[in-house]
């Protein structure tokens, strides 16, 4: 242990602990801003600098590992004097037109400029120096450099935790910015959507593009019937955006909020994710028939899950040579969408012109993906407009909802119905653990065998996680599976994404079936998510995706009865001619750079 | 060679039979080679001038399988011209620094990191490294070097970016610890010395740590070579014992009109004239890499000024606040007090800005723009304001 004092007070940590860690300890709040839980340690924006006994210089507490004997000073005079500039520093090369950002009130720098730099600026305003350019290219988020702090934790997110590198930091000196390959528009580099930088900006640079004016329309159109869906990884973190602590499942609340907005059909995503299940099952056994017993080379294992458009994305701009290998179902968003213009308008009497189908996701790629020509099987385009989880939260505050007193609801019909399996699709883990529930009791008509049907090797926040089950006692129709050891591997995270691929290209994943999710945690942890994140708050939501699964009657997709009811009144089996219209599509191969 | 008060030497440039100095080097002990340095007293010729026997002492104590001796050539320090000088008539004794070096600190690889504007260097330097690769490895030296382009960022030469631009990224600077001696090029054990306390070095094995101590302070030890240009009738390179004041250089160098001198490059300090008795060369006074720029009365210092912070503007790497921004604040803050449309009080918010970058920037590029700022401000405030 490294023993050191920080204002006077003593402490002993581990080596390697930051100054900054080492004051958290003691409860001693030291203001960061380039910093964040889930990066590697920048220092560059230098807010978080102390006083050390005996050096030349303060240092940044952020990136100073403790050593013994230290004197730390957090809150001297010379120390608050620099903040105080370095605040001020930031506030002129950042256009603070605060009350008409989309971040104001939820951004960090704002925070900073409250405790430090109240009152006039002496210096000089750079931002007008600057001939900046706001990329609004890309359907999912808004890029604008001139609120752009130059901290890099876009960069680092992009780089670290997803090693797309979209994003990277151009030119020096006054001229530094963060940029894209050749200064292309988001919208034509490999940027995949995802939103991780956007979750992490701390300042309204980099914002999803945000499509509430439009819902409030369609909602307050007579002409129109709005449906909306919810993914599953929203209920368990909405709150987090309306003064809850993490980790509160708020489904009930939610749908009622829906309600009281205006929708005129409130429904699950959790629906189509059963059905994804259902579909993506049954085409993983075909592929294993047609390899395993028909010898069909064609057939492309290991399968990839395809619910993910972060994902999709980044495997067409990357390994294009395998998108052969993804399933072919469309996420559950996508399923659901060509549905609620089909089957739901049918049912319900309605005219799909009229019907606007929104959605609100953990996610800003799913923005992207809404907007993808092949997602137009209805006629019609699927899902108008996707909301994030934070979208949604400032709909409900501008309704004035009390959300906290309100009743709980639950989601209409039709399209409704859900089990415990499509909520886990929220976290990593979750469509491989549904799948298999469903797939091994279709194969030996018992359920799998784990515990309270909870497949804990899939589960849990390690970056690649792997699981074998030994397929037994098939029914007849699946004998070809007799003894046959099921391999699969679940990857969260697009930099673990890149692990198992590589894995795959040199030949060494032995998997049959291998679920991917484009942000680190799985869709609890996407990037349309409330702002913070870190591993603890993910960890939060995770848990409260796998009690709502324990909370559900059903749970398995195949007992949902709905799903039975759609299949028997409209597409018929699932792989049918009507699912390959509606419920599948195919990818398109993309430049890697 | 009396002259002034100023000695003349002859060290970096002088003619020796490199062979025969590395012979000697070969035979004795690491522990011996980095006593010598640390008895010698020599200090870092590129300016921050820390003890070379201590950085080879700490990278020779670090435990690693890999260890590199890099060789700062990225000279880039605005009036410093001395390097190019060295590589170019001596090369031999600048591979001969490094070889020395990584046998002391256990290196078998040295990396020279060269400007990139001397690039036209190269052709005749690899031809000169064939030659020297085939000495030392006659004399047994299991040791072998490699050169690497700069591209032309001033903020390469700071020692952890140089690091980062060998290794392929975007050069800027590291967080500090870990130290190059622990976690330097390719994170293994690196001792980065300059092109001149390589030479230095190797001269200190030729002639013998005690001779060596003869030359120059307590503080200053030695003599270093002198990028001497600005007004005078005789620019260029010239080494000289350390010790001398600033009147005793300016009377052999300058033109009879010097008004001040500006030590140490864009990052350096400016001298003014009422301070030239008093004000010594070297780490007791003001140090520099070599740069020494002579300005007689017909130059506005207000435009000197404005010139290095043009250029610390542009050259800071953008990556920390206090840099980044501070050097646009104090570039725009001086065209405003200038133009009248800033108070000429502004300047003292200028200079505690200045202040809080020598102590918050990350870097020693941030953290020594307010030398030149600070030294010229205060001694010239009549020509910023008006």
């Amino acid at each position: 242990m490294i023993n050191l004092t920080i204002n006077d007070q003593k402490v002993a940590v581990e080596p390697g602990t930051t100054v900054l860690a080492a004051a958290k300890k003691l409860k001693i709040n030291i203001p960061t801003l380039c910093n964040h839980d889930d990066l590697c340690v920048a220092g560059n924006c230098r807010v978080c600098v102390v006083e050390q006994k005996g050096a030349r210089t303060l240092i940044a507490s952020c990136a100073t590992p403790v050593s013994d004997g230290m004197e730390i000073n957090t809150n001297t005079l010379k120390v608050r004097n620099a903040r105080k500039h370095i605040v001020e520093l930031l506030l002129t090369e950042h256009r603070s037109d605060c009350t008409k950002c989309y971040k104001n009130q939820n951004c960090e720098l704002q925070s900073l400029a409250n405790e430090f730099a109240f009152g006039d600026t002496i210096f000089l305003d750079l931002v007008e120096d600057h001939k900046y350019n706001i990329d609004r290219s890309s359907p999912s988020f808004i890029k604008d450099d001139s609120k752009c702090i130059r901290c890099q934790r876009c960069v680092r997110t992009c780089s670290e935790l997803q090693q797309v590198s979209a994003i990277a930091v151009a030119n020096k000196g006054a001229h530094q910015k963060i940029s894209s390959f050749h200064e292309k528009p988001m919208s034509h580099v490999v940027c995949t959507n995802c939103g991780q930088c956007v979750n992490r900006c701390p300042t309204g640079a980099l914002v999803e593009k945000t499509y509430i004016d439009q819902v409030w329309d369609a909602i307050y159109d007579p002409e129109r019937h709005v449906v909306v869906q919810t993914a599953p990884a929203v209920r368990v973190a909405l709150g987090e955006d309306l003064g809850y602590d993490p980790g509160q499942r708020v489904t009930g609340k939610m749908v009622n909020a829906l309600k009281q907005l205006g929708f005129n059909s409130v429904l699950d995503t959790d629906f189509t994710a059963d059905l994804t299940i259902m579909e993506e099952g049954t085409e993983l056994l075909v592929r294993l028939k047609k390899a395993l017993v028909e010898g069909d080379q064609a057939i492309s294992l290991p399968m990839f899950t395809s619910c993910s458009p972060g994902w999709i994305k980044f495997i067409e701009h990357k390994y294009p040579e395998y998108l052969s290998n993804l399933s072919s179902c469309k996420s559950p968003q996508q399923m659901f969408g060509a549905l609620a213009k089909t089957f739901y308008a049918k049912k319900r009497n309605l005219d799909p012109s009229k019907i606007v189908s929104v959605s609100i996701m953990p996610c800003t790629a799913k923005k992207f993906e809404a907007d993808r020509p092949e997602m137009r099987a209805s006629g019609y385009k699927d899902v108008d407009f996707v909301l994030t989880t934070r979208e949604l939260a400032v709909m409900i505050k501008q309704a004035g909802i009390d959300f906290r007193n309100l009743e709980e609801a639950h989601y209409d019909s039709i399209m409704g119905d859900s089990t415990g399996a499509a909520v886990i699709f929220g976290a990593t883990g979750g469509v491989m653990e549904a799948a298999l529930r469903t797939a091994y009791e279709i194969v030996t008509g018992r359920e799998v065998p784990f515990g309270n049907l909870n497949i804990t090797p899939a589960r849990g926040m390690e970056g690649v996680k792997e699981a074998t089950i030994k397929i037994e006692g098939c029914l007849d129709a699946w004998k070809f599976l007799e003894g046959v050891e099921l391999k699969v591997a679940v990857a969260h995270g697009l930099v673990n994404a890149n692990k198992i691929m590589k894995m795959v290209k040199s030949g060494t994943a032995p998997y049959h079936f291998i679920e991917v999710m484009g942000c680190p945690g799985g869709c609890i942890g996407g990037g349309g998510q409330p702002i913070p994140t870190n591993m603890e708050i993910r960890k939060s939501r995770m848990k409260a995706i796998y009690a709502e699964d324990e909370h559900m009657v059903l749970r398995k997709s195949h007992d949902n009865p709905e799903v039975a009811a759609i299949y028997k009144e409209f597409l018929d089996q699932p792989n049918s001619h009507k699912s390959h219209e509606l419920l599948h599509t195919h990818y398109v191969e993309r430049e890697s750079y | 060679m009396e002259n002034n008060g100023l000695n003349k030497v002859d060290l970096i440039f002088e003619k020796i039979d490199a062979k025969q100095v590395l012979s000697k080097a070969f035979k004795m002990s690491n522990a011996d080679i980095i006593q010598n340095m640390l008895d010698s007293g020599l200090k870092g010729r590129g300016g921050a001038g820390f003890p070379t026997g201590l950085k080879w002492k700490y990278t020779a104590a670090e435990k690693s399988a890999e260890k590199y001796i890099v060789c700062n050539a990225d000279e880039g320090e605005p009036g410093t011209f001395k390097d190019r000088e060295i590589l170019d008539r001596v090369s031999v004794k600048v591979h001969g620094g490094m070889a020395i070096a990584g046998k002391a600190i256990g290196a078998k690889t040295g990396i020279v990191y060269l400007r990139g504007e001397y690039r036209y260097l190269l052709p005749k330097l690899m031809i000169e490294l064939d030659a020297f690769h085939r000495m030392i490895h006659e004399i047994g030296f299991d040791f072998n070097i490699q050169y690497r382009m700069g591209s032309g960022a001033y903020i390469c030469g700071e020692e952890s970016a140089l690091f980062e631009s060998i290794e392929g990224k975007r050069g800027e600077p590291r967080n500090k610890p870990p130290y190059p001696t622990v976690s330097g090029v390719f994170e293994k054990p690196t001792s980065i010395n300059n092109v001149e306390t390589l030479v230095t070095a190797m001269m200190i094995i030729f002639h013998g740590s005690k001779n060596f101590t003869q030359y120059g302070t307590k503080d200053s030890r030695g003599s270093k070579v002198f990028s001497v240009s600005g007004d005078t009738p005789t620019p260029g390179i010239f080494e000289l014992e350390l010790g001398m004041t600033v009147q005793q250089f300016v009377n052999e160098f300058g033109d009879g009109d010097t008004k001040a001198v500006q030590v140490g490059g864009a990052s350096g300090f400016c001298v003014p004239r009422k301070k030239f008795a008093e004000t010594i060369i070297g780490f007791e006074g003001v140090p520099t890499g070599g740069s020494m720029k002579l300005f007689n009365s017909s130059r506005s210092m207000y435009n000197v000024l404005h010139n290095y912070l043009d250029f610390f503007a542009e050259e800071s790497c953008g990556q920390c606040t206090p840099c980044r921004v501070g050097c646009q604040q104090l570039l725009k803050g001086v065209e405003k007090v200038k133009k009248g449309e800033s108070k000429s009080t502004y300047l003292s918010e200028l200079v505690k800005l200045a202040d809080t970058m020598k102590i918050a920037a990350k870097c020693g590029l941030g953290q020594s723009v307010g030398n030149a700022f600070k030294s010229i401000v205060s001694n010239f405030k009549e020509e910023i304001i008006y």
